[in-house]
C-alpha cells in the first residue's frame, strides 16, 4: 500500500505548523542574541557584543562553572548507577523487578516542584550541607532515568550467543563483560550520559530550591535576570545553553545510531 | 555478570532512589500533618491544620470561615492543564500520524527534530516567548508596525499566554508516545477499510484512533502531570495573576515560610497523578517508550 492511501488531507500541513510553533521562538532568540542595540526586540544591526559582555560578566562565568561541575558529577554518578541496574534489569525476571521498573519511571513523573521542595526538606532535616554537592545530589536523581533507558534498550540489541560463544572458548564471566558486553553497549553508555548532562545542565526549578544562597548555575542565574528586567545579554546566554543542549542532543542520537549500524 | 545476583547489581540504584527520592517524598507526606515554624520549617506537633487551611481560613478567634482562594488555583490548574492536553492531543496526533506515514528514512529526522525541543532548556524556551508577548515583544511590535492596533494587546499575564507557553512546552510529550503507537501500526488494516469502502474520515475514526487509544492516554497522561505541576509559564508567562498550584507550592516555601501548607499541596498534586496513572495502567498499556 502505498503513502498517498494512508495520507489524511491537513495532517501534513499541521506538522509544518507544530515545527515552526517549536522552533520560531528559539530562531527568535537566537536571532536577537545578535542584535547590537541595547533594545531587545528591536532590531538595530548585527553584533557579538552581547555574547562579550555576557562572557565578562563574573558571576555569569562562575555560574557556567558550577553548571558545568554540577551536571559532570551529576551524569558521572547517573551513569554508574544505571549501568549496572540496566545489566541486572535485563533478560531475566526476579523477585523485585516491578518495585525497580516502578521505581526507575517515578521520577519522571514527580511534578518537579514537588520534588524540589521534598529535597530541600529533606536535606534540611539532616543537616546536609555540601554546597553545591547537595544540588549534584538532587540531580543524580532524576538523571538515573535518562541515562538508563539508551542502555537499557542496548542490551536488547546485544544477540545473546555472542557471550555463549565466548564462554565456549573458555573467556570468565569477567572477561565476557570487559571485552564482549561493556564494548557492545558503549555507544548506549555515552548516549545516556549525555542525556543525564543536558537534563541535570538544563534543570532549574529542583536546583533553584536546594542551591545554597550564592551558588548559582547558569539557568538559576538566567531566571534571576528575566526577573529583575529583561536584557539583551540574556538572550546571548540564552542562545549559548540553546546551542549547547542541542548540540548534545544531536550528538547522544548519532552515538546511539552508529553503534546500531 | 550474569552470575551476579540482579539486586545486588541494583543496590546503588536502590540506595539512592530510596535515600533521596523515596524518603524525601515519604517525608513531606509527614510534614503535610505537623504545624508550621515561625522562620519555616516545621513544629512537630500533629495537626490536621494543612489540610484544613486548603479550603479554610482560620480567624483570630480560631473562627473557620470558607476560603476558596486556593480551590481557584487548583482548579485553574486542572483548566489549563485540561486544555494544554486537548489542545496538545488536536494537534499531536496528526504530527505523529504524518511522521508515522513518512518514508523509513524520513522519520529519524522527524523524531529528532521533535526530540530537540523535548531535551532543550524549558527556562529558556519559556523566556523566548516573552520576547514574542510581551508589551514591547514581537506580535505587538509587528501589528503596531502594520496599523493593525495602535496601542498594545495585553498578551502577557493572561490565561492565554499561560497556555501558549504549556503547549509550547509539552507537545513533544504528545507526540512521541503517540508516534510510537502509529509506527508499529498495521496498516493492512486501513487497506481492509478501504476495501469495504470506508472513506478516509471513517478510517480515521473507527479504525485508527481506536487502535491508538493506549498511545493517546500515553500521551495525554505525559502532558497532563507536568502541566499540573508546571511552575515556569505561569511564573513568567502569568506573572502573579494566573498562579497554578506549582506556584503555590513553591510560594510556601519561600517567602510565606508555611512548609506544612506547601507539603499538603503537594500531596494533593501526588495523589491527582497517582489517581492518573492508575487510570493509565488499567486503560494503556504504558508510555510508549519514552520512560
Amino acid at each position: 500500500m502505498n503513502i498517498k492511501q494512508r495520507s489524511m488531507p491537513g495532517f501534513g500541513a499541521i506538522s509544518w505548523s507544530g515545527l515552526i510553533f517549536l522552533y520560531a521562538p528559539i530562531a527568535i532568540l537566537i536571532l536577537f542574541s545578535f542584535n547590537s542595540g541595547p533594545l531587545i526586540t528591536v532590531w538595530q544591526g548585527f553584533g557579538t557584543n552581547w555574547y562579550s559582555s555576557a562572557w565578562n560578566n563574573e558571576d555569569l562565568r562562575r555560574a557556567m562553572v558550577n553548571s558545568l561541575v554540577i551536571a559532570s558529577g551529576a551524569m558521572l554518578f547517573s551513569t554508574f548507577i544505571a549501568l549496572p541496574a540496566a545489566i541486572a534489569m535485563h533478560g531475566r525476571t526476579f523477585k523485585g523487578q516491578g518495585t525497580a521498573n516502578t521505581l526507575l519511571a517515578l521520577p519522571l513523573l514527580v511534578p518537579e516542584m514537588v520534588m524540589a521542595i521534598a529535597s530541600l526538606s529533606f536535606f534540611t532535616l539532616i543537616g546536609l550541607n555540601l554546597g553545591i554537592g547537595n544540588v549534584m545530589i538532587a540531580h543524580v536523581v532524576f538523571c538515573i532515568p535518562f541515562a538508563y533507558s539508551p542502555i537499557r534498550a542496548r542490551l536488547e540489541t546485544i544477540p545473546a550467543p555472542l557471550g555463549e560463544a565466548a564462554a565456549d572458548l573458555y573467556a570468565d564471566p569477567r572477561q565476557i563483560f570487559i571485552h564482549i558486553t561493556l564494548p557492545l553497549l558503549m555507544p548506549g553508555i555515552i548516549s545516556g550520559a549525555m542525556l543525564a548532562f543536558i537534563t541535570s545542565l538544563d534543570d532549574f526549578i529542583i536546583t533553584q530550591m536546594v542551591a545554597p544562597p550564592g551558588a548559582m548555575t547558569l539557568p538559576v542565574y538566567i531566571y534571576s535576570m528575566v526577573r529583575k528586567g529583561i536584557t539583551p545579554e540574556i538572550n546571548a546566554i540564552s542562545s549559548l545553553l540553546l546551542v549547547v543542549s542541542m548540540g548534545f542532543v544531536i550528538a547522544s542520537v548519532i552515538f546511539n545510531r552508529k553503534g546500531q549500524s | 555478570m550474569r552470575n551476579v545476583k540482579p539486586l545486588y547489581l541494583l543496590s546503588p540504584f536502590f540506595i539512592v532512589i530510596g535515600v533521596f527520592f523515596v524518603m524525601p517524598l515519604a517525608l513531606i507526606a509527614v510534614y503535610s500533618f505537623l504545624q508550621p515554624g515561625e522562620y519555616g520549617g516545621v513544629e512537630w506537633h500533629f495537626s490536621w491544620d494543612a489540610y484544613t487551611r486548603l479550603l479554610f481560613e482560620r480567624d483570630f478567634d480560631g473562627k473557620l470561615t470558607f476560603n476558596a482562594g486556593y480551590l481557584i488555583i487548583f482548579m485553574r490548574s486542572l483548566m489549563l492543564a485540561g486544555t494544554c492536553t486537548i489542545l496538545c492531543l488536536l494537534a499531536g496526533f496528526p504530527i505523529a500520524y504524518h511522521m508515522a506515514t513518512r518514508p523509513e528514512r524520513h522519520r529519524g529526522i522527524w523524531v529528532l527534530l521533535i526530540t530537540i525541543p523535548f531535551w532543550t532548556n524549558l527556562l529558556v524556551r519559556t523566556y523566548a516567548w516573552m520576547l514574542i508577548l510581551r508589551d514591547e515583544g514581537l506580535v505587538n511590535g509587528l501589528l503596531q508596525h502594520v496599523g493593525l492596533i495602535s496601542q498594545p494587546l495585553p498578551l502577557m499575564y493572561t490565561p492565554f499566554a499561560v497556555g501558549i507557553g504549556l503547549l509550547y512546552s509539552y507537545l513533544p510529550f504528545m507526540v512521541l508516545p503517540l508516534y510510537a503507537t502509529l509506527e508499529r501500526f498495521d496498516w493492512r488494516l486501513v487497506e481492509a477499510a478501504q476495501d469495504l469502502y470506508a472513506d478516509r474520515g471513517q478510517t480515521l475514526r473507527r479504525v485508527i484512533i481506536p487502535i491508538s487509544i493506549p498511545g493517546i492516554l500515553a500521551g495525554c497522561m505525559l502532558v497532563f502531570i507536568p502541566s499540573i505541576g508546571s511552575f515556569l509559564a505561569s511564573d513568567l508567562l502569568g506573572g502573579g495573576k494566573q498562579m497554578m498550584i506549582g506556584n503555590l507550592i513553591q510560594m510556601q516555601f519561600g517567602f510565606s515560610r508555611d512548609w506544612p501548607l506547601g507539603s499538603a499541596l503537594s500531596v494533593v498534586v501526588m495523589a491527582i497523578v497517582m489517581l492518573g496513572l492508575m487510570l493509565i495502567a488499567r486503560k494503556g498499556e504504558g508510555t510508549g517508550g519514552l520512560v
